[in-house]
């Protein structure tokens, strides 16, 4: 299997690498006219105002969250898809638990509300 | 060499190569990595033609000719808007993480790319056969969305933090139903494994056996890779565009060639997983057919994508994430389940297991529609409702 | 030394030394990016060991979920621009001794193991097909691992609603999380 691994191993690099090739390119190409207007950050235009932080919204913290948790759900259950030919009815049924499990916990955010963009 | 050509060329250069002296070890290490750098630039060359193709395709929908100038049909405009990009100046603003900033493209376009590595191709023409590339595809694609993160980070600017998280926040949760789609591909072939999948689908192709699971891979990929209606990550009017305000020239382009990729490649998984991949007829006995098999249905569904882009509005953000997480996300969990339990039971009780998979499938769209009137009615009734208790508008004293 | 030895000495080197990082680096939002390499090390050294599943899984889940969450978590603070400043504080030179003193612990436990002193790794017998195929079935096997199985869901269960429960009356008192 390892040697299946060595043309991803291969290729995510090359992958890097070759896109930086053209932005390399265009350093080397373009004009390198810095001046302070153009270097500052973008605000449509005007000046910046006051340091660059976001305010806090707890929805980003929630999303990933929520997201963590079916992602490991989803993981859990791989395994499961992948054995599903061999398994019996009730193996069947124990995973569809498992997923009922964490469908009762989505619903505990929908009706909490926490899933709403504020 | 007529019926089987890739596994000729691939002898060929391995005798070559331990002709030359090295061990069959090392041939065939160097023949990956040639492989990879072959699959690499072929992937990187096809967004030229993909987003001419684009261009084209939103044109005619929207009534006018698109790119027609520069060379045959304008075959040429990506060449030149290419060239154009490498002449401007790359504007990295003051205060940015220098190595991030630089980071960031290539980062996004090696997680798209990455992905062409575990779709098999042709039958005996993959990069590599990993019995994971299911989770595999769900990994790579998550480095993508670190790399918009690390764009707008290190781009010191608070609108591009701004729209970072917005991106991000919108991708990680569009994760979610793709990853539980994917469970049925990988329940109905027993593997994970892309080229396992592919030849089970030699009876029957998934897209019959879960048309629903097919539909919700479609759509969350496209949100994933930021395709309209989703592609509020670079609405121009809203927050100019989102986490690449600050890039420039070259880089600027590489996020641009790393999205029209994933569009594309977001089609060709969509194909492989539940239209078949490269069967076809008289495809075991001349394995090239393959290749073309996937490439023509891979753009037929990379026709819907543009149709799709150039038809429907874009969402807003509060509709994109409700529509995720009230709508494909419980969808994608009843389509698990009861692929899971219909299939098990099908094949206990003796039925046929496409029949039974169309009627199980069959009654969850039933079941949707159903639940779907019911909430269109009530949310009708609630602003209805509210219009009735408006004030009255005219004839009433003005304080 | 076969170049799969050498490539895991190098991973190995990469993921301690990205671990030093994590701790050392001024500003925090760095950090977490080098806790992305040191999971990432640890991803590579699984294929190296022929764990794939296991890879892809931390690939997925901890670089693809954890490492984000963390680092919306970095950013979202205020300080997060700023360095922090020197990150040693006076017995650092303690907190080493205790490291490479547990380090010592766990070599002397580890070369208990037999299987350290071969100088092939033990060959299973079995194909990494069958192993997740395996894996699968022992996870719903009622003489196996189905108790854990489904207490893992309620544990997701449990973490969901905490983080719920703890992130909205952060919504009702005012000030922060306004629209």
């Amino acid at each position: 299997m390892s040697d299946q691994w060595l043309f991803i191993a291969f290729i995510l690099p090359l992958a890097l690498f070759m896109p930086a090739l053209p932005i390399a390119l265009s350093r080397m190409i373009g004009p390198r006219k810095a001046n302070p207007v153009k270097n500052s950050p973008y605000e449509c235009g005007v000046e910046t105002v006051g340091d660059t932080w976001v305010q806090f919204k707890v929805q980003y913290y929630i999303f990933a969250l929520v997201f963590v948790v079916f992602d490991v759900e989803a993981v859990f259950l791989f395994p499961w898809a992948v054995a599903y030919d061999q398994l019996p009815l009730y193996a069947v049924l124990e995973g569809v638990l498992f997923i009922a499990i964490l469908a009762a916990g989505l619903v505990y955010a929908w009706r909490k509300g926490s899933l709403e963009w504020v | 060499m007529i019926s089987d050509p890739f596994t000729y060329l691939g002898d060929l250069l391995r005798e070559v190569l331990v002709g030359l002296g090295l061990t069959t070890g090392q041939a065939a290490a160097l023949i990956q990595f040639l492989g990879a750098g072959a699959l690499a630039t072929a992937v990187l060359l096809l967004t030229f033609l993909l987003i001419w193709a684009e261009r084209k395709i939103l044109a005619r929908i929207q009534d006018r000719l698109g790119p027609n100038r520069v060379g045959p049909y304008g075959l040429l405009q990506t060449i030149a808007d290419a060239a154009k990009l490498l002449t401007k100046e790359v504007i990295v603003p003051d205060g940015a993480d220098k190595l991030l900033y630089y980071l960031a493209p290539p980062l996004t376009v090696m997680s798209v790319v990455g992905l062409w590595a575990v779709i098999p191709l042709a039958p005996n023409l993959i990069g590599s056969d990993i019995n994971v590339a299911v989770i595999y595809l769900i990994s790579i694609g998550a480095i993508g969305t670190l790399g918009i993160m690390l764009a707008g980070w290190s781009s010191n600017n608070k609108y591009a933090l701004l729209g970072a998280f917005r991106s991000v926040a919108m991708l990680i949760s569009y994760e979610v139903p793709m990853v539980l789609a994917l469970l049925v591909p990988t329940m109905l072939a027993g593997s994970m494994g892309m080229v396992a999948i592919v030849e089970s689908q030699r009876s029957m192709w998934f897209v019959v056996l879960a048309p629903l699971a097919a539909l919700l891979f479609f759509t969350s990929s496209m949100a994933e890779a930021g395709k309209a209606p989703f592609d509020l990550l670079e609405a121009e009017s809203e927050i100019v565009a989102g986490y690449n305000i600050e890039y420039s020239s070259m880089a600027f382009g590489m996020f641009f060639v790393g999205e029209f990729l994933h569009g594309f490649t977001l089609a060709a998984l969509t194909v492989t997983l539940f239209f078949g991949g490269w069967l076809g007829p008289g495809v075991h006995t001349y394995t090239w057919l393959g290749l073309i098999y996937l490439l023509l249905k891979t753009a037929v569904v990379y026709f819907v994508v543009v149709w799709v882009r150039g038809t429907l509005p874009r969402l807003r953000i509060d509709q994109v994430n409700a529509f995720n997480w009230k709508f494909l996300v419980p969808l994608a969990l009843v389509v698990v389940v009861v692929t899971a339990v219909a299939d098990k039971l099908a094949t206990s009780v003796g039925w046929g297991r496409t029949p039974a998979m169309l009627v199980a499938n069959g009654l969850v769209f039933l079941g949707t529609l159903v639940v779907m009137q019911r909430y269109g009615r009530a949310q009708r009734l609630k602003y209805e409702g509210r219009a009735a208790m408006a004030p009255e508008p005219a004839g009433a004293p003005r304080p | 030394m076969t170049p799969i030895q050498i490539l895991f000495l190098v991973t190995a080197l990469a993921a301690v030394l990205s671990a030093i990082m994590v701790v050392a680096s001024p500003r925090l939002v760095h950090a977490a990016l080098w806790l992305i390499v040191t999971l990432g090390a640890v991803a590579v050294l699984f294929v190296l060991l022929d764990a794939a599943f296991l890879a892809m899984v931390q690939v997925a889940i901890y670089i693809g979920a954890i490492a984000i969450l963390i680092i919306f978590t970095a950013m979202l603070t205020r300080r997060v621009m700023g360095e922090a400043g020197p990150q040693a504080n006076r017995s650092w030179w303690l907190a080493a001794f205790i490291g490479v003193l547990l380090f010592g612990a766990l070599l002397a436990l580890l070369v208990q193991v037999p299987a350290w002193w071969q100088a092939t790794p033990p060959t299973i017998g079995v194909t990494a097909d069958f192993l997740l195929e395996d894996l699968g079935a022992s996870l719903v096997d009622l003489d196996r691992y189905v108790v854990p199985f489904e207490v893992a869901s309620v544990l997701l269960l449990a973490a969901l609603i905490g983080a719920i429960v703890l992130a909205r009356p952060a919504e009702r008192s005012g000030g922060e999380g306004a629209k």
